[in-house]
């Protein structure tokens, strides 16, 4: 018989293996997954994790590792700093789809306007529209005690429905014979987000995402806000003794996380997606609370979980098409990831025993 | 990234050459078709015809062809990463089967001038290697209009709609004037969706549908949902399959269908591209065509209303009848097609209004 039993402190060792130890039985199931579908296991794994790399093709892929994986760390490392602090954003998709809506509201509606001045005042836009939509479960929470969760989450259909409205009518392309969609943003170059070093698959979304990393970490390890945050997640109590305001914090945890949604709802929308359509939001909000427990809710983890997050994508296009695997077996691959790290994650806090040898 | 592309892409055209012989005009030994799908194969609707042609064409070919695709594709950033990947990946024919692929196919095309292009239901056509195909799915909404102003009871019709395109517009407004054509006392209750494929969402519109006492149901939608929600009613509500036949519903509500039939244009094409006379097109096919059928009509309908149906089938196939014949004015009541006059096509792939007779708007 095997027991559980709780460690005094949570595991260092374990805190760091997880992931590791997640993604190899991740790559072991999903192997097995992939021989049941009658696909070679080794070959399959080689195509994720080793061609968008190294393979023949790499010098396209990597630029689009750096595409997906921008936006799901900007939005994950916002995340991150509330879960820290047992703040629960599960919207963050809807917060990105108004950060996109918003900004590329005020871009176009500058349009033709040629100036320096556009992108930025988009960005502002961007970052103030996902702000504001997570201000609303954080108003909720603080005023009535709503569960911030649900609301969240809820909202991001609500979003779903004005981003359809917008495509189809209040931002539709004038110029776009009734077709629903917005005007391109690759054709107004005042407002566009361009590939910076061509190539490279880097924009001004990947620039801030990686900056804003390293400002998580130095906010987490030198700020007292920082302090703040983890003090209220690991002892709220001593938290609220320590003169921690628990509303003031629910407001600016949501409040950042909506904000770094909103800029990548920005910087995708002028960016790699180029426009607002109906189907503008294809889950990055949902995928970033993978990648925050995925890099350990530490901003330098999340960097590198978002990598690799994007590589399942793109790695897993290529073995959907190239060995012809359906879309659903990679999405199944990409839930086992999740599904093993919480798994092994519970030895982080408790150590397996046998019953036999711990007996009294 | 555009000097590797264009190294590869140098080097492709090299080794087409050197392969190939006399290039195009000769037409080539071997071709990759490969095919982008908004949805999963296994939708048993749009994906699924889409497939069938695939499928078709592997069939006609054989060793000649090699078929590659991937489903459920994001249409956006994500399908211009898609079609970059089979392009680099030695495609040389690749179908974008949904509307929204549309940006992304124009802009892979022009970064790969050796690869065509096909792209399904759009219009843009940006540079010479991208062609694009549609087929007349009108023509089979006047078959089911006329099978739904027979068959209703309550006099209350509905119609599960995608997104405000003139695709679906189309549809929507032969559906009715047929209906209304044959039972004057028919309403048409829209429900839009904002979704192709997304079987929960379907379902709602179905309910939403039912419980304005609607009885038959059509769907501009990919998957068997709408079907599976009139099932529930014992019989009361009738439906029709859509993309697909969706026989597995023929002893259920599925009355009738309209049937995509993709395969005989992607042989055509596929075979255009092995023996050389491959040219850019704009192919707009219906009934007469063949891309467009008419699944079986069921017992559960009358026989005089199966006869007129089919009659109207008959006639569009045989170019004798246009669903969009005149007299027909426009929802606010301006004239839009005189006495006798049929609608021309610009009209039809620019449709943004409803005809006389729909209430509620367009969304804007």
């Amino acid at each position: 018989m095997l027991r559980l039993e709780k460690r005094p402190t949570p595991s260092k060792f374990w805190l760091y293996a997880t992931p590791v130890v997640a993604v190899l039985l991740t790559m072991i199931a999903g192997g097995i997954l992939f021989g049941l579908l009658g696909k070679n296991p080794v070959a399959v794994i080689r195509t994720i994790f080793w061609d968008p790399l190294f393979g023949e093709f790499a010098f396209y892929l990597r630029g689009q590792l750096l595409v997906k994986a921008g936006p799901l760390i900007l939005i994950a490392i916002g995340l991150s700093l509330g879960f820290r602090a047992g703040i629960w954003n599960i919207g963050a998709e809807g917060q990105y789809i108004m950060g996109a809506i918003c900004g590329a509201g005020v871009a176009l509606a500058l349009y033709p306007t040629e100036s320096r001045l556009v992108f930025p005042l988009a960005i502002l836009a961007g970052a103030l529209g996902g702000w504001a939509w997570a201000m609303i479960p954080a108003i909720l929470k603080t005023r009535f005690n709503t569960n911030e969760i649900l609301v969240s989450l809820m909202l991001v259909y609500v979003a779903e429905t004005i981003l359809a409205k917008a495509s189809t009518g209040f931002l539709r392309n004038p110029e776009g014979a009734g077709f629903p969609g917005s005007r391109s943003f690759s054709s107004y170059t005042a407002a566009s987000n361009p590939e910076l070093i061509a190539g490279s698959g880097l924009h001004w979304g990947g620039v801030a995402a990686l900056a804003t990393g390293v400002a998580a970490y130095v906010l987490l390890s030198r700020h007292i806000l920082g302090f703040q945050i983890k003090l209220a997640g690991q002892a709220p109590r001593a938290a609220r003794f320590h003169g921690v305001n628990p509303e003031r914090l629910v407001l600016l945890c949501m409040g950042l996380s909506g904000a770094l949604a909103g800029l990548a709802g920005l910087f995708e929308v002028t960016g790699p997606a180029g426009k607002i359509s109906i189907d503008f939001n294809v889950g990055y909000g949902f995928t970033a609370i993978i990648v925050a427990f995925l890099g350990r809710l530490n901003p330098l983890g999340i960097v590198l979980a978002g990598f690799l997050m994007a590589l399942t994508y793109v790695g897993g296009e290529m073995a959907a098409t190239n060995m012809g695997l359906p879309s659903a077996a990679i999405q199944v691959f990409q839930g086992m990831l999740l599904f093993f790290l919480l798994g092994v994650d519970v030895l982080t806090n408790y150590r397996i025993r046998s019953a036999l040898m711990g007996a009294r | 990234m555009l000097r590797r592309t264009l190294m590869t892409t140098a080097a492709l055209g090299l080794g087409l050459a050197l392969t190939g012989g006399a290039a195009l005009a000769a037409g080539m030994d071997h071709v990759k078709a490969c095919f982008v799908y908004v949805g999963p194969i296994g939708d048993g609707g749009w994906t699924y015809q889409h497939h069938q042609g695939a499928l078709a064409v592997q069939e006609a070919f054989g060793d000649k062809v090699e078929v590659q695709w991937q489903e459920s594709v994001p249409e956006g950033a994500d399908a211009e990463r898609v079609l970059t990947q089979m392009a680099l990946g030695g495609c040389n024919i690749i179908f974008t089967t949904s509307f929204g692929y549309m940006d992304p196919t124009n802009a892979v095309a022009a970064k790969f001038p050796d690869v065509k292009f096909e792209h399904a239901t759009g219009f843009m056509r940006n540079s010479e290697n991208v062609s694009t195909y549609n087929a007349r799915f009108y023509e089979g909404r006047a078959v089911q209009g006329t099978i739904a102003g027979r068959m209703t009871k309550s006099n209350k019709i509905g119609y599960i709609a995608s997104f405000p395109i003139p695709e679906v517009v189309m549809g929507i407004n032969s559906y009715y004037l047929h209906a209304k054509k044959v039972n004057p006392d028919v309403e048409l209750s829209v429900v839009w969706a904002y979704t192709w494929f997304d079987p929960a969402k379907e379902a709602d519109a179905a309910k939403a549908l039912i419980d304005q006492g609607v009885d038959v149901i059509a769907s501009h939608t990919d998957s068997t949902a709408p079907l599976a929600e009139a099932a529930k009613t014992n019989g009361a509500v009738i439906g029709f399959g859509q993309a697909s036949d969706m026989a597995e519903y023929k002893d259920g509500p599925r009355v009738s269908s309209i049937i995509d039939n993709w395969a005989p244009y992607y042989v055509k094409r596929v075979g255009a591209l092995l023996d050389g006379s491959y040219a850019q097109a704009d192919a707009w096919e219906g009934i007469a065509g063949g891309e467009v059928g008419i699944g079986e009509i069921t017992a559960a309908v009358p026989a005089e209303v199966k006869a007129e149906a089919e009659a109207m089938r008959d006639a569009i196939a045989a170019g004798t009848y246009h669903p969009f014949t005149g007299p027909i004015n426009k929802q606010d009541g301006s004239a839009w097609l005189a006495e006798g006059q049929t609608a021309p096509d610009g009209d039809l792939l620019g449709m943004d209004f409803y005809v006389e007779g729909i209430t509620g708007d367009i969304p804007k």
